[in-house]
């Protein structure tokens, strides 16, 4: 997609890296690659990965983790087989991020209520951008009194958009975790079929919307 | 008269006559319902308890059973078909689970996961449905009203008889309305009965809110399919 | 206020089931209904503000808001939109200088809206004003209408200039046309002995007539198709008292007519169709219930029945036959389609909002007020007539073997004679469509919305008849020029506005139908889009509680079978991981524009 024209500028994944030893990278060979990725989220769903608690670490002897939202790295270096979607779609940014992970993963899960249907932050999708802004920037209780309010307009900051998106309706979605967040639980049964060759099944036991 | 009648292929006595979701869950055949209420009128709004009764779909809670009648419940098509009508109201909503009083206790959420919902296969709408505030005892949050129709039809003044709730205008436009007045009238016991007839978080009691630990709420001590067939104790 | 309100309250004699009649009024003397009228028609009536607002935000034809002295209601049908439809409505809000859905503030003199098919359509443009019909507009003619009205003409003077009373079928003529085009054997026959007929109903014993009717085999004519006959038995033996009639004269489906022009001609054969009726079954009590937007019809019927009355044929003692006691009231709908469904309909008459019941108990059992009822169309009515008068061999030796007799058909769209025609069940629809002079057909609504939509060129052979193309009079017929799609997605829009809202499906999933067949018409859908509406579309048409959400979601799925080529060369393919349906450019535009638009106003 388009984005506005930005400076010149060195992303993350552009840097220079050390490569890996030569042992780890072997035993990260034949491991399924995941990625993920918080667009308008609170990071609450990616922290239930941790919520796996010690199942993460047979998880991690199937799956590695390339780019995630810990590691900070922006793009996906090699293609993935999960993408891990948390957040539903608030700017062009996330757009632009949902698009990557789409052209790079196989399978796509959209994680959480935001991801799933736009959660906390849709509910902006009951007034208008106008409303939104201008509580957000002009009538906000933390406005500097006699300052000229300011709304962000710049290259470098993606311009939000009319409303908040389920991730569903920007790109395909093969899967979906609902659950404000999702336990543990949930993640890893989702994780764990699909890295054993599992078909996806959440049971009603720990499907929860809350 | 005791007739037989079958359901996904299993043979079943029972009496003629008698409500086909009842006589489903007696032997241990969970169909949804969201509307029903046992031993009230059918309303017959939701049309979640949808099944094919001798080749025709029909709501379970509207079928009387009879002689030889074929009733399939678990095919694949009838359950994407009371998924989807599900997914509908979750669609049309603004069901916002995380931040409902209702949430863990609420009936479409509950049949939302005995029907395996993840997410719905239809737009979410996102329509403004501006909450009623003027009563003083009972405040209505439309975004989460189905139209269940259980208070219009149940909930009256009981000096008059006069209905307390309505619907006002029709079809997608439709609202969930309350009588002031009879609202403010009501005695302490009937608002609670109004709160826990509502199926969803819609009517609640003013001045409470999450009074439930999490964890410990309704279907989560026993989900809505327990309750339903009655299995280990666990009682609608 | 007091006083008004409390005369209305007694014209009805207090009665909840007359509530519809009593908005009516309330909404003409006061253009909507005020806050005040409420406390007074809740004291008056027994119920709650809310019950009350219940039924009348349910109708269309109420307000809720103040509105001007004289409501326009212009036709928006299909057929009305390839009859010039924009150009009047243009032409309307220049000349009133009000817009639609808005009155002008003051002096207040008018408001405009839109309407569904007024049953009009081989007449369009047509509009309402103040339940006046007027028909075949262009805009000179609206501008004349408009410059009469400010005058202070009222629309009954403009549209029936020589002052013709409004009880006498003059008045109707001058009003609307009844195009019959080809008529008999069964109905617009002329004459008739109807006491003579009625003397000799009564002669044989009830069930008699009832077997007679059965036996001729005559089908419902609203749609549905079922046996006259067996539904009249059913009533005549539930056991519970009294037993109801009610005429079905609430003609709603878009682009039929047949029952206005039958009620313009031959109101007598209706009507005596009850009585008939009333004497199989046993009942005292006949209600016609007349669509909102045939109110012209009103006083002209009502006169009929009382002539009726005065010749011995109606009241008390009917025939000659002592205790033979039936009359017949007219109940005035107030707009709603969904209405024309039989417990709706029955719902209506009680005085509620149109919530089709839940079945069973079906209306011969459990009916208008809890009593049993039957329910009959308009044209199944004048056929009974008929029947007792020529007998059931006569009957069933027309039309087909399932479908006997003639059917009234409303031809309308791209044809060279629009109007009525009575056919005998089983004619093609090639044969119809060259009595009609539908030269170049494409496609044809056979049915209205609620019906099929046919090809001209793979159908044609088809017959006409409940074994195969069933017909519920509508035929509308488009030529090749004519953008089918965006006909479906008004025929969608119909539904999402007359869908009564009581059940799930219809409710929510006609929104997505109409959302999916925009995103078609937008050219972002692919090939997924057209299999959710054949899958959704099944789930509503299954799942629905009455024949409303049964048939909605018809325009899409007959046009997908029939026309598959209009959807697929609107079809895109997705071209990178975006779905087509998305559109980056509207989600992220709008965000430098509003800032601009808030910036201005902080300067402002």
């Amino acid at each position: 997609m388009k984005t506005q024209t930005s400076p010149p500028q060195t992303a993350s994944h552009e840097l220079p890296a050390t490569p890996p030893p030569a042992s780890l990278l072997a035993a990260r060979a034949g491991k399924i690659k995941m990625a993920t990725i918080s667009l308008c989220g609170c990071w609450g769903c990616t922290l239930s990965i941790l919520d796996c608690d010690e199942r993460i670490l047979g998880l991690l002897d199937k799956v590695t983790i390339t780019r995630s939202s810990l590691t900070d790295i922006k793009r996906i270096a090699e293609r993935c087989t999960i993408g891990f979607i948390e957040g539903g779609v608030a700017n062009e940014e996330n757009i632009e991020t949902l698009e990557h992970f789409r052209a790079n993963c196989d399978i796509l899960i959209a994680v959480g209520a935001c991801a799933v249907w736009g959660g906390v932050p849709a509910m902006r999708n009951l007034v208008e951008l106008k409303d939104c802004l201008a509580q957000a920037y002009l009538h906000s209780p933390t406005a500097v009194a006699g300052a000229k309010p300011v709304i962000p307009f710049h290259p470098e900051i993606p311009r939000i958009t009319a409303k908040v998106y389920p991730c569903h309706e920007v790109v395909k979605i093969d899967y979906f975790i609902p659950g404000c967040p999702p336990s543990g639980d949930a993640v890893f049964k989702v994780l764990d079929d699909l890295a054993n060759g599992r078909p996806f099944d959440l049971p009603s036991s720990i499907n929860r919307y809350d | 008269m005791s007739i037989q009648i079958t359901i996904d292929g299993m043979e079943i006595n029972t009496e003629e006559g008698r409500t086909l979701v009842e006589v489903a869950a007696e032997n241990g055949v969970y169909i949804p319902t969201l509307c029903y209420l046992r031993n009230q009128s059918c309303l017959g709004t939701c049309r979640v308890c949808a099944v094919r009764v001798n080749g025709n779909i029909s709501a379970g809670c509207t079928v009387r059973v009879g002689k030889d009648m074929v009733v399939e419940v678990n095919s694949a098509e009838v359950a994407d078909m009371r998924k989807a009508i599900v997914e509908m109201l979750f669609a049309e909503g603004n069901h916002n689970c995380p931040s409902c009083e209702k949430s863990g206790r609420c009936q479409l959420q509950a049949v939302g996961y005995e029907v395996g919902m993840t997410v719905a296969r239809f737009p979410y709408r996102f329509e403004k449905r501006p909450p009623e505030f003027a009563a003083g005892k009972i405040w209505l949050e439309r975004d989460r009203c189905i139209f269940c129709q259980r208070c219009v039809n149940l909930m009256r003044d009981a000096a008059s008889g006069k209905k307390i709730f309505s619907i006002s205008n029709r079809g997608h436009r439709a609202r969930i309305e309350i009588d002031v007045g009879l609202a403010d009238a009501m005695p302490p016991e009937q608002v609670k009965q109004a709160v826990d007839l509502c199926p969803v978080g819609a009517i609640l009691e003013k001045r409470i809110g999450y009074d439930e630990p999490i964890g410990q709420r309704k279907y989560e001590v026993h989900s809505l399919r327990e309750r339903t067939l009655n299995t280990e104790g666990a009682s609608s | 206020m007091k006083n008004a309100i409390q005369s209305i309250l007694e014209r009805y004699g207090f009665d909840r089931t007359r509530l519809l009649d009593m908005l009516r009024d309330v909404d003409s003397a006061f253009g909507h209904l005020p806050e005040e009228a409420l406390p007074l028609l809740e004291a008056g009536l027994g119920l709650s503000r809310a019950d009350i607002r219940e039924t009348a935000s349910f109708y269309h034809f109420f307000h809720q808001e103040p509105t001007g002295k004289h409501r326009i209601y212009l036709s928006n049908s299909v057929v009305a939109k390839m009859n010039g439809f924009h150009a009047v409505r243009a032409a309307l809000e220049r000349e009133t200088g009000v817009r639609f859905g808005q009155t002008d503030p003051r002096p207040g003199l008018f408001s405009l809206f839109e309407t569904a098919c007024i049953g009009l359509s081989d007449q369009e443009p047509a509009m309402l004003i103040d339940h006046v019909a007027f028909t075949r507009l262009r805009p000179g003619k609206v501008a004349d209408i408009i410059a009469q009205l400010r005058q202070g003409r009222s629309p009954d003077e403009i549209a029936n200039p020589t002052g013709l009373p409004d009880n006498d079928v003059a008045y109707v003529d001058a009003l609307v046309e009844s195009n019959i085009r080809t008529k008999g054997p069964v109905f617009f026959r002329g004459k008739t002995d109807f006491r003579a007929l009625l003397e000799q109903c009564l002669s044989t014993r009830p069930e008699q007539v009832a077997h007679t009717i059965q036996k001729s085999g005559l089908r419902g004519r609203g749609g549905a198709g079922f046996l006259i006959g067996l539904k009249w038995s059913l009533c005549r033996g539930s056991p519970d008292e009294p037993k109801y009639i009610i005429c079905n004269a609430d003609e709603g489906e878009p682009g039929t007519f047949k029952d206005r022009a039958l009620l313009t001609r031959s109101p007598r054969e209706v009507f005596m169709g009850m009585v008939i009726a009333a004497y199989a079954i046993g009942c005292r009590q006949g209600i016609v219930y007349l669509r909102a937007e045939y109110t012209y019809l009103a006083n002209y019927l009502n006169e009929q029945l009382r002539a009726l009355e005065r010749e011995g044929l109606l009241g008390r003692d009917i025939g000659g036959r002592k205790g033979f006691d039936f009359s017949i009231r007219i109940q005035l709908g107030a707009g709603a389609y969904v209405c024309g469904e039989e417990s709706a309909l029955i719902e209506s008459c009680e005085g509620k909002r149109g919530t089709p019941r839940v079945k069973p108990p079906f209306p011969v059992q459990y009916g208008y007020l809890g009593k049993p009822t039957i329910v009959n169309n308009v044209e199944t009515l004048a056929s009974v007539t008929r029947i007792m008068a020529e007998g059931a061999d006569w009957f069933k030796s027309l039309g087909t073997a399932g479908s006997a007799g003639t059917r009234l058909l409303c031809v309308s769209g791209d044809c060279g004679k629009p109007g009525i025609y009575e056919v005998e069940w089983g004619i093609a629809l090639n044969e119809v469509l060259a009595m009609v002079d539908a030269k170049s057909a494409h496609a044809v609504q056979v049915s209205g919305p609620s019906g099929e939509c046919v090809s001209a060129e793979k159908d044609g052979a088809r017959k006409i008849a409940f074994e195969d193309l069933a017909c519920n009079g509508a035929i509308t017929i488009f030529n090749r020029e004519r953008d089918l799609l965006e006909i479906v997605k008004e025929h969608m829009q119909f539904f999402v506005d007359e869908s009564c809202g009581i059940c799930v499906p219809c409710r929510v999933g006609n929104v997505a139908l109409l959302e999916k067949i925009q995103r078609v018409i937008d050219g972002k859908a692919c090939q997924n889009d057209l299999d959710d509406m054949v899958r959704w579309g099944g789930i509503i048409r299954k799942t629905s509680r009455c024949g409303l959400g049964g048939s909605s979601p018809k325009p899409i799925l007959t046009t997908l079978e029939k026309f598959p080529e209009i959807y697929r060369r609107k079809l895109v393919e997705q071209d990178g991981p975006l779905l087509p349906s998305f559109d980056v450019q509207a989600a992220v535009a709008g965000y430098a524009q509003t800032k601009k638009d808030l910036e201005r106003e902080v300067e402002a």
